[in-house]
């Protein structure tokens, strides 16, 4: 640091803040890591750790029955559970920041119900786009009807101003809509169809593939460097939106396009793994606490902490009932709920 | 302070209507040339359209009519071109952020000119800022930690690095205690000579208008019932069509005005 500097010493505190705040993202990242390895190495058929890294590295070194195991199933699942989570929780941090709510989800506007409805038109009425493989076209139509609920969205609010509230409002009215609309379908259905459809609504990672997962892959990288570069007009319109404005953000075009990188994650996730709630709502509050709101921070933390819980998650669904592959939905509370407040409870002076 | 050969920075409100809907707030309103270095007080009743002017002013709510600031018309410019000129400081200040002082001051900066100022200058024009209120200290804290007066003195931060040529602050003491009420005032009066700014200020106390402003705005209706010095502007006829209060404007021994309510008419 400069002598010369008049602000030498709060210079030097801003850095070791920064440093701080680094070391957390890259603690994160690390956490990730090894809770990916130990998503991999967990699953019916007892792989020791040590072949899984050589399976991984080496995958002629193994036989083929393993090597099957690895690559086609719990690479793709473990996987999966990483990049779900961070899209997920993404998403439930931008949509915290934009709807200024920490209650706020990447499922509170109607994303998921409207993704359910779509999946329950696939299951039970038959329903089939052309030109897509069997197993693509329930992913397709949840995603259709998810993305299309925040575009109606959108114009709806655009009718009236784009204001948080409603926003809010309309939102919560599409999600009405929609339950109403699956219990409809549901009505209907077959008994068989029924139990699909409750199944595809828990959320589960055995639905995934690596073309499911490479989607997902592009879909989130394509988001992210929009959602970063978002990051210092997120962090002003923290202090409130009149103040963002007159910094001269305009908020509702902020808002719009955030909105729109939301639905394509949250979209995307719910319509290859089904509804996985708890991720996008407290993986934000463990990165706030973690980092602040700075979103240059707060937004890969964020990402990292879902994707940490998700893993931990699927680890917990291949063991908590032996034998059992538990829908992975089911079980993100149960963990994440002691992990939140394990947090809560050990949280010094903020900053 | 300003050199001599300098024009000051004018403000010139014009033919203003502003409204929600169909419901108009202000009508045809005219305020000539506002100062720079001077700071103007926006008083009046509940409902007088006060934070509405300050609002249309900031350029957060559509208004028709002409705001000019020497030779740049501001209404119709956009919300980042507008910003350029203009820093508006509501009266709620954010709740529950997890941000310190000094990343709020940045943001204030990064987010609307990150790509024209390196990071280095940001940094230290927002500790300039910091240090010119008194507030280096409170730079590595959490804007929860705060007191009220800090906060009030943290949000004076954010608007004034960005170096504004025109100020406006909605009742920014009204939360405050008497040392942090004066201290903020003081340091409003003092910025605006400093740098020429242009300062409306909505108060609702009036002696406090009277002791910091040299142009004094009432506000009824919509509409301006007296505009003047603090001394024309305040008077006891004014008060009781603006206000409807019987009330005498004396000076203290300090030579400043105070208004004494006797009672509501």
């Amino acid at each position: 640091m400069s002598e010369l500097s008049p602000h030498a010493q709060e210079l030097a505190a801003y850095a070791r803040l920064v440093r701080r705040r680094v070391a957390i993202v890259a603690g994160l990242g690390a956490l990730m890591l090894v809770a990916l390895l130990f998503d991999i190495a967990t699953g019916p058929s007892n792989l020791p750790l040590g072949d899984v890294v050589t399976g991984i590295l080496h995958p002629a070194a193994l036989d083929a029955p393993a090597r099957v195991i690895i690559w086609d199933v719990r690479l793709p699942y473990a996987l999966m559970a990483v990049l779900v989570g961070a899209a997920l929780a993404l998403a439930g941090a931008e949509m915290q920041t934009i709807l200024n709510n920490p209650l706020a989800s990447p499922f509170t506007l109607g994303v998921s119900s409207a993704a359910s409805f779509g999946a329950a038109l696939a299951l039970v009425l038959g329903v089939g786009l052309p030109l897509l493989p069997a197993d693509w076209n329930l992913p397709a139509f949840a995603f259709l009807f998810a993305f299309g609920s925040v575009l109606l969205l959108q114009s709806l609010a655009g009718l009236r101003g784009t204001g948080v509230e409603t926003l809010v409002l309309f939102g919560i009215a599409l999600v009405f809509t929609f339950n109403a609309l699956v219990a409809l379908v549901q009505f209907v259905a077959s008994q068989e169809a029924l139990q699909q459809l409750v199944f595809w609504s828990m959320g589960s990672l055995s639905r995934a593939s690596w073309g499911k997962l490479g989607v997902l892959g592009l879909v989130t990288l394509a988001v992210v460097p929009f959602s970063l570069k978002a990051s210092w007009r997120m962090t002003a319109l923290r202090l409130g939106e009149d103040r963002a404005r007159s910094f001269g953000i305009s908020v509702a075009r902020l808002r719009f396009f955030s909105l729109l990188r939301v639905s394509l994650l949250a979209a995307t996730s719910v319509a290859f793994v089904g509804t996985i709630g708890f991720i996008g709502l407290v993986a934000p509050h463990i990165a706030r606490l973690l980092v602040g709101e700075d979103h240059r921070f707060f937004l890969p933390a964020s990402m990292l902490a879902g994707a940490v819980i998700m893993s931990l998650a699927s680890v917990a669904s291949k063991t908590l009932v032996p034998g059992a592959l538990l829908p992975v939905g089911i079980v993100t509370a149960l963990i994440g709920v002691p992990f939140f407040m394990a947090l809560i409870f050990s949280r010094r002076e903020r900053l | 302070m300003q050199g001599t050969g300098e024009t000051l920075p004018q403000l010139h409100i014009g033919g203003l209507h502003v409204g929600y809907g169909r419901r108009r707030i202000i009508e045809a309103l005219d305020l000539p040339a506002l100062e720079g270095g001077t700071v103007t007080a926006l008083i009046g009743p509940n409902a007088a359209g006060k934070t509405t002017l300050l609002r249309a002013l900031a350029g957060l709510v559509p208004a028709k009519g002409s705001i000019r600031l020497d030779d740049v018309e501001l209404t119709g410019l956009s919300v980042a071109g507008h910003a350029r000129h203009v820093t508006y400081m509501p009266q709620a200040l954010p709740q529950r952020v997890a941000l310190t002082v000094f990343e709020a001051t940045l943001s204030a900066l990064m987010s609307s000119r990150g790509g024209a100022l390196s990071t280095a200058d940001a940094h230290a024009r927002a500790l300039d800022a910091l240090a010119r209120l008194g507030i280096s200290d409170l730079a590595m804290r959490g804007l929860d930690e705060l007191s009220g007066g800090q906060r009030q003195l943290a949000s004076l931060a954010q608007s004034i690095v960005r170096e504004p040529a025109v100020l406006l602050l909605d009742e920014p003491t009204s939360a405050l205690d008497i040392h942090h009420q004066l201290r903020v005032m003081q340091l409003v009066a003092e910025l605006a000579r400093e740098r020429s700014i242009i300062v409306v200020i909505v108060l609702h106390d009036i002696a406090q208008a009277a002791r910091y402003a040299q142009r004094v705005v009432v506000l009824q209706n919509g509409a301006v019932a007296a505009d003047g010095t603090p001394e024309a502007a305040i008077t006891p006829e004014t008060l009781a069509r603006v206000y409807r209060v019987e009330a005498r404007v004396e000076r203290c021994s300090h030579g400043f005005l105070q208004v004494i309510v006797d009672r509501a008419v």
